[in-house]
């Protein structure tokens, strides 16, 4: 029995904290009965105890660069990595573990619609979310320009009828290593896992190679056990000029295009040093981001 | 792996962490070669909110409202420095600020504390279990039956033996009950040969499932002593049960300065002097601390030569949480009946003198070498500085009892302490703010880590920090002499000293100072 595992309600009673190792999740369902919600919770903190365990088991495997043709792992949420990051592995250093959020936050998301009859819900384990709508509902979704010090810039409403059910945010100041500059890059895409990986692809093209004002450190010296070896990665990052900023947001852009392209992804929302760059797949199905001082939270 | 790194098993990601850095999670950290546990940087705000406790999830500052606090009304507590600098010798935090135009320097830190425990005590007179022996947490030893005290029973959890001595689930187990009392969370402990009891600071004891109430009032004898005169009159005996000294009104030397006659009532027991009876039965859970539910038991027949039909006796426990009404049959057998009203307010005045029964947990720990190190270069001094009064120790800004003798061996009330202000290292040892406040000059004296100390306010502008309001009650670390609100007088008057003495004497070097504190 895992007894690391926290599971609670938060204060306001409505939303669910699942807490264990690196894993901190915070999830919501709504549905026509408390009974449901109940059930649905339950199914979540059930699925939830062995969730790190599973993951632990093939850490190793999880931690290794993933080629076209690699031996795919075995455990569900694993697997759900591994087939989120493969469509990147031809041209990029890639693991599953750059999905492990988005992957983890969708097997609590499928747990709970499996238990119960939802009209929507949102499990957002770290910033990486998995959304379920169903048909006619929608989801107002902040953004925030910081990882490290959120406040929100903008809003913008998914509806059922988009195609978005994963949204990510990665960036150098987060928890985890970037290799580029971006102090956020927020992306959609359809799944949490896709998103996930995905903004990990364009948060790392949102750089200015060999530029002085970047300081960069191997991964390994950061942390021995990383799965980016010696790679390097982010570690701070000075004033930069405007062009600069355009030249970096440009790069990440084009990286978010050619992902969008290939319908990895609907939007990027790119951020460095004030300034935000949009990417849209398809102008006709997303509404673009706006500001608003009051917000839903998801 | 590179040998600088340690490995972190609080997870079995078990991460490999550099100094200075934290694991994967954000919470477990290299603190100098130790693993420790990392929260938000708390900082106490002398304004006193109501109901403050800021709920420390999602930390960071969302629940911050922004307001940047002048300097000596904001007290840096340790809580959570731990391991928010990356250079951790000297301490995490050396901090300066004004109070009444002297600079003042807090040195703050997060001791890990390998030789430490908590002092529980317990108001009931329930038999919690016989002295010695030993206390159990999830089948574990975690600590011993030590004395009985007025009114409550003390136990001795943790120390050193239990945390590292024993088997590794020991260990873990000792840490984590622990870190759950001294987080004010409630602990389910028992006692071998003993109850089952529920623990948790500041609310009352479970014995066996029963939430205790009431304190008794004194022993079955210092009740009758109490009551006597209030007796006098409306009834003919009283038997107050006490697993400690149970007392017979009308042979006690109170009913016989009122003139109370014999009633040839017989107790069970050992008798002690008049009217107090040892023993009466077996220590328990039920009337007085016994194991009687029938308090007829504990007597003999009457006296025939002496008792009367129609006598009237009142039978109570200590706390009037239990009572009963007899009088006696033709046969000189007693027959219980509705208690009198007149009787009745006896029994609330013996209720209403009990004060709430409650569990009290001082964090007990010694501070080692290296903690000291961390403000001084020359650890030694750093005791004598806090011998001398110059120095004051708080723990999350609370006030602290320094044992006299060798070392700074303290005691906490946690409940005095921020919400959740302990951590543990799954060494296992348990993490605790402490923090050492003095005049700047007495810090230099003592050998400082001077190009070290920074001004407050280039802390407050940091969001990451968790304010919270100082708890009332507590005197403000840099004035103790005046407490925040409501405190004893004689804390006071001891306090007032204390920091008289300090400031009247600024620049004395502590070292130059004897090492005994004159009292």
């Amino acid at each position: 029995m895992n007894t690391r595992a926290q599971v609670r309600l938060l204060p306001d009673g409505r939303r669910l904290h699942l807490h264990d190792g690196p894993i901190d999740i915070v999830l919501e369902a709504y549905a026509i009965s408390e009974s449901e919600v109940r059930a649905a919770y339950d199914a979540a903190a059930d699925r939830f105890l062995t969730v790190l365990d599973e993951l632990c088991a093939e850490l190793p495997l999880l931690r290794t660069q993933t080629r076209p043709g690699s031996r795919g792992p075995r455990g569900i949420i694993a697997r759900r990595m591994f087939a989120a990051v493969i469509p990147f592995a031809g041209e990029q250093f890639i693991t599953p573990m750059a999905a492990v959020a988005g992957a983890v936050a969708e097997e609590l998301l499928n747990a709970m619609t499996n238990a119960a009859i939802l009209s929507r819900a949102y499990v957002n384990d770290g910033g990486d979310i998995a959304l379920h709508l169903s048909p006619g509902e929608s989801f107002t979704i902040a953004m925030i320009d910081r990882p490290d010090r959120p406040s929100l810039f903008g809003t913008m409403k998914l509806e059922s009828s988009q195609p978005v059910r994963g949204i990510a945010t990665s960036g150098w100041r987060g928890r985890s290593f970037s290799r580029g500059i971006a102090d956020a890059v927020t992306v959609l895409a359809n799944s949490a896992a896709t998103a996930d990986a995905a903004v990990t692809i364009v948060a790392n093209a949102v750089d200015l190679p060999g530029h002085t004002a970047i300081q960069r450190t191997s991964a390994r010296e950061l942390s021995p056990d990383t799965d980016l070896g010696e790679i390097l990665v982010t570690t701070k990052v000075a004033g930069l000029t405007n062009s600069e900023i355009a030249q970096a947001l440009s790069h990440g852009a084009e990286c978010a295009e050619h992902l969008c392209a290939q319908g990895l992804l609907h939007a990027a929302a790119l951020h460095l040093q004030g300034t935000t760059r949009i990417v849209m797949a398809d102008r006709s199905t997303l509404p673009a981001p706006h500001r608003e001082s009051s917000v839903a939270y998801a | 792996m590179p040998d600088d790194a340690i490995r972190c098993d609080a997870c079995p990601v078990l991460c490999y962490i550099r100094p200075g850095r934290t694991g994967a999670c954000d919470r477990y950290a290299n603190h100098d070669g130790n693993l420790v546990r990392i929260d938000p940087h708390v900082v106490l705000d002398r304004a006193v909110s109501r109901g403050d406790s800021v709920v420390p999830f999602l930390e960071r500052d969302r629940d911050w409202d922004g307001n940047i606090v002048s300097g000596p009304e904001t007290f840096i507590t340790a809580i959570g420095a731990g391991t928010t600098y990356p250079d951790y010798k000297p301490a995490p935090f050396i901090i300066s600020s004004k109070v009444e135009g002297a600079d003042m320097v807090t040195v703050v830190t997060e001791g890990i504390f390998s030789y430490c425990g908590v002092k529980l005590k317990i108001d009931t007179d329930r038999f919690l279990g016989p002295e010695q022996n030993v206390v159990r947490a999830k089948g574990e030893p975690v600590g011993h039956v030590t004395t009985s005290e007025y009114g409550s029973q003390m136990l001795s959890l943790g120390g050193v033996r239990h945390l590292t001595g024993g088997t590794r689930n020991e260990g873990n187990v000792t840490c984590e009950t622990l870190l759950d009392l001294c987080n004010g969370k409630p602990a389910e402990l028992v006692i071998d040969e003993g109850a089952t009891v529920i623990v948790q600071a500041g609310k009352p004891p479970v014995v066996n499932g029963v939430q205790e109430e009431r304190m008794r009032v004194g022993c079955g004898s210092a009740t009758i002593g109490m009551f006597a005169k209030q007796w006098f009159g409306k009834i003919d005996d009283v038997v107050v049960v006490d697993d400690h000294i149970t007392g017979v009104l009308s042979e006690h030397q109170a009913g016989k300065m009122l003139g109370i006659p014999e009633t040839g009532i017989k107790m069970k027991g050992r008798r002690s002097t008049p009217g107090r009876y040892f023993r009466v039965a077996e220590p328990g859970t039920d009337w007085g601390g016994t194991n009687i539910t029938d308090p007829l038991s504990i007597l003999a027949p009457f006296n025939a030569k002496k008792a009367w039909p129609g006598l009237r006796l009142l039978m109570v426990s200590t706390t009037g949480e239990h009572y009963a009404y007899y009088e006696l049959d033709e046969a000189l057998l007693p027959v219980e009946k509705a208690l009198p009203d007149a009787l009745q307010v006896s029994v609330e005045r013996i209720k209403e003198n009990c004060e709430p029964a409650l569990c009290t947990v001082l964090f007990m720990g010694g501070a080692g070498g290296s903690l000291r190190a961390g403000v001084t270069e020359n650890p030694v001094k750093l005791t004598h500085s806090v011998r001398d009064a110059l120095t004051r120790v708080t723990c999350g800004g609370a006030p602290v009892y320094v044992w006299p003798g060798g070392g700074i061996t303290l005691m906490v009330d946690v409940t005095r302490m921020p919400e959740n202000a302990f951590g543990y290292v799954p060494t296992p040892a348990l993490v605790a703010p402490i923090e050492f406040t003095l005049k700047l000059a007495d810090y230099e004296a003592l050998g400082g880590y001077m190009d070290h100390v920074r001004p407050l306010a280039s802390l407050l502008n940091d969001e990451t920090r968790r304010h919270v309001s100082a708890r009332p009650g507590n005197p403000w670390p840099f004035e103790a002499g005046k407490p925040a609100a409501r405190r004893p007088a004689a804390a006071n008057g001891r306090r007032k000293a204390d920091s008289a003495r300090s400031r009247s004497n600024p620049k004395t070097k502590p070292a130059s100072r004897g090492k005994t504190r004159p009292s």
